[in-house]
């Protein structure tokens, strides 16, 4: 039987870049990820409405992992690649028409894990691409294993006396190998993360939008939090916003501090304008990071 | 106009790639394969084309992917360490019927093994690298000539057939130079995708032609909205675990290639007509069977050469054909048998006595070396 709602009763004002007929997600109760989403359809919609994107340019990739499920919902150009690749298959987007615009969305496991090497040459590189982090501080969709980002100390399901090993602080490090752009936020913050989105797509260069996210179901849970709301809570409370002075004054610590906001905010040509200093290609003038440098 | 060059087997399949309309290149460093890479960094730009150096294979091999989707002609050169890497992302190609190309040029394994040596040990590899059951196309030139007709075939059954294509060379046929007709761009005939014939809203992005099972493709940027889905999916690239259109979509993947061999399967046959000693031989080994075989000829003895051109798939009915009046079938390969267990297998039904001389050298052996490996491997002529 088919349950026929009216239509009114459950639009959304993203729903035109969902694909709603395989909605229910697969999503946990309190996850999230949908909020980290949401900001960035909400980031495209305000975009195109000013006319300075056009969603037929976007490519939304994702990887492996609950993150990496998002591409499935979303009504863009896209692809849901192998584990760590998401990065990679958006260089050849690029590379296979410049005038498209990739976006990778995915998880801490997949990027900062087994897609670091990817995620350390494309900031290195400055390449035209926005890559979104959603960070839940562990390998959910697999059980809750250990993740980079895990804190230390911590319980997982591959560290059953805790965490030994010290976290990877992934905004810290793209910062340093000089990508364009570089965010940190939380879910707490999703006025925040719209605008950073807004600001970081129409740029060129390497951009990096790490979001702290909470899973209070394979994550929190195992680690003593009884409801979505204390892991939130617990996480709100070390998450500050401040401007760091110094790349070592970013903190990523789940005892005392994790630093939030915009670390890097430059505009630097990426590498698709690099190329172009060398090589005359036709599409030089129609790079759309380039059009939107000059605005 | 057609022009001659005197190229290497590596600068052919480059200029042969950039004929067929090559628009990205995207690789890694490896012997025997890095000079194809260097050729293309310095031609590929002036037809306005982009090379890329990935930070590895993997990364490569997806970047690759993610270019034909973006509607670009694309290709890969790598050996055996490299293409092992690319292992699960050439699955990924199959999966979601990605026109690529990879040039193949084998070296001796396992392993590092002997980087700047020979070899012939990944027939197998070059079929079955990633998990799961899926097809890929494998041609394996002998000759520099040939070599770049294959690369432009293999663009040509890429895009045709939308399956990763591999032309399987090796070490010595990638450092080879030899006279070759060469073309410009637009003088080869490749295929090009099937657009989709469904506006927006209805395209499904796998949803087959039944004539020949393979769906048209939507390029990014051409408002299809289409999801390149690694899972699998079912006809709108949607992730689906139901086990009939799971069979479906594998037994598709196979038979897309299979209803088509016609297109693919290719052989050579040599002096078989009268032979009752069939020599099967591939690549550049080849040259030194047909060599042998020539010498033997002269000696009065009744020996031919079947060569495949493709070996996957096979040309089974060719093979079957050259092996009809020979007696005994003698598979020389530069490993510890693995064409040969094809071979055994289509030919079992006819009875024919099937051995093998494994031919294990970082070096081509010429015909008289080749000829004492068929004494060391007991097999007289």
């Amino acid at each position: 039987m088919t349950i026929q709602v009216p239509k009114t009763a459950l639009s959304h004002r993203v729903e035109d870049l969902l694909r709603t007929e395989r909605l229910p997600h697969v999503w946990c109760p309190g996850c999230g990820i949908g909020i980290v989403l949401q900001a960035f359809l909400r980031a495209v919609k305000d975009l195109e409405a000013k006319g300075v994107i056009n969603r037929n340019q976007l490519v939304f990739v994702t990887g492996i992992g609950c993150t990496g499920r998002a591409s499935g919902y979303v009504r863009l150009d896209g692809a849901h690649t192998p584990h760590g690749r998401p990065i990679a298959y958006a260089y050849g987007v690029k590379l296979g028409n410049p005038k498209l615009v990739p976006v990778v969305f995915s998880g801490d496991g997949d990027l900062a894990g087994i897609g670091g090497n990817h995620l350390l040459h494309a900031a290195r590189r400055n390449f035209d691409l926005l890559v979104i982090m959603v960070n839940n501080l562990n390998y959910a969709l697999t059980g809750g294993q250990l993740a980079p980002t895990t804190p230390r100390g911590v319980y997982s399901t591959t560290t059953p006396k805790g965490n030994p090993e010290r976290p990877l602080d992934a905004a810290r490090l793209v910062a340093a190998l000089g990508a364009n752009y570089v965010a940190r936020w939380s879910i707490h913050y999703p006025v925040h993360i719209e605008e950073s989105i807004k600001k970081a797509l129409p740029r060129r260069g390497f951009r990096f939008i790490e979001v702290l996210s909470i899973c209070p179901e394979i994550f929190g849970r195992h680690i003593g939090f009884r409801t979505p709301a204390e892991l939130y809570e617990r996480l709100r409370k070390i998450s500050k916003v401040r401007k760091p002075k110094s790349l070592e004054d970013i903190k990523y610590d789940w005892d005392e501090e994790i630093t939030l906001g915009v670390f890097v905010d430059k505009d630097e040509p990426g590498y698709m304008e690099s190329l172009c200093e060398r090589y005359n290609y036709s599409w030089c003038d129609e790079l759309p990071e380039k059009r939107w440098a000059r605005k | 106009m057609a022009r001659r060059e005197f190229l290497t087997g590596n600068e052919a399949m480059a200029e042969a790639a950039i004929a067929a309309g090559l628009k990205v290149f995207i690789g890694y460093p490896i012997t025997p394969a890095s000079d194809l890479f260097e050729y293309l960094a310095e031609k590929l730009p002036e037809h306005g084309g982009i090379v890329f150096q990935g930070e590895d294979e993997i990364a490569s091999i997806n970047a690759l992917v993610g270019a034909v989707y973006a509607g670009a002609k694309a290709m890969t050169a790598t050996s055996g360490p490299g293409f092992s890497l690319m292992a699960e992302s050439l699955g990924l190609a199959a999966m979601v019927e990605a026109p690529i190309v990879i040039v193949y040029n084998m070296r001796t394994g396992p392993s590092t093994g002997i980087a700047t040596g020979t070899g012939q040990g990944d027939v197998m590899q070059s079929r079955w690298a990633s998990h799961g059951h899926y097809m890929d196309v494998v041609y394996a030139p002998w000759s520099v000539q040939e070599a770049y007709n294959l690369v432009i075939k293999a663009f040509d059954t890429a895009w045709r057939l939308r399956v990763p294509t591999i032309v399987l060379g090796d070490t010595i046929l990638a450092h080879t130079r030899e006279l070759v007709v060469a073309y410009e761009p637009g003088e080869v005939k490749v295929a090009d995708r099937k657009p989709p014939r469904e506006p927006p809203g209805q395209f499904k992005p796998f949803k087959p032609d039944p004539d020949d099972l393979v769906p048209p493709m939507a390029f990014y940027g051409e408002g299809y909205a289409v999801l390149v889905e690694s899972l699998a999916h079912d006809e709108r690239g949607y992730y689906t675990t139901n086990p009939k259109v799971y069979e479906a979509l594998v037994r598709r993947l196979e038979e897309k290639v299979m209803k088509n061999k016609h297109l693919v399967a290719q052989s050579d046959s040599r002096m078989a007509e009268d032979a009752e000693t069939l020599i099967v031989a591939f690549g550049t080994l080849a040259r030194s069977a047909l060599a042998l075989v020539k010498d033997l000829r002269k000696q009065g003895k009744k020996v031919g050469l079947w060569r495949p051109v493709s070996i996957w798939p096979l040309d089974e009915e060719g093979l079957v054909k050259a092996a009809e009046k020979a007696s005994r079938v003698i598979v020389a390969e530069m490993n510890l048998g693995q064409l040969y267990r094809e071979v055994a297998r289509i030919l079992a039904p006819l009875g024919k006595k099937v051995e093998l001389v494994p031919v294990l050298s970082p070096e081509l052996p010429g015909p008289d070396e080749l000829l004492d490996y068929f004494e060391k491997a007991g097999v007289r002529i």
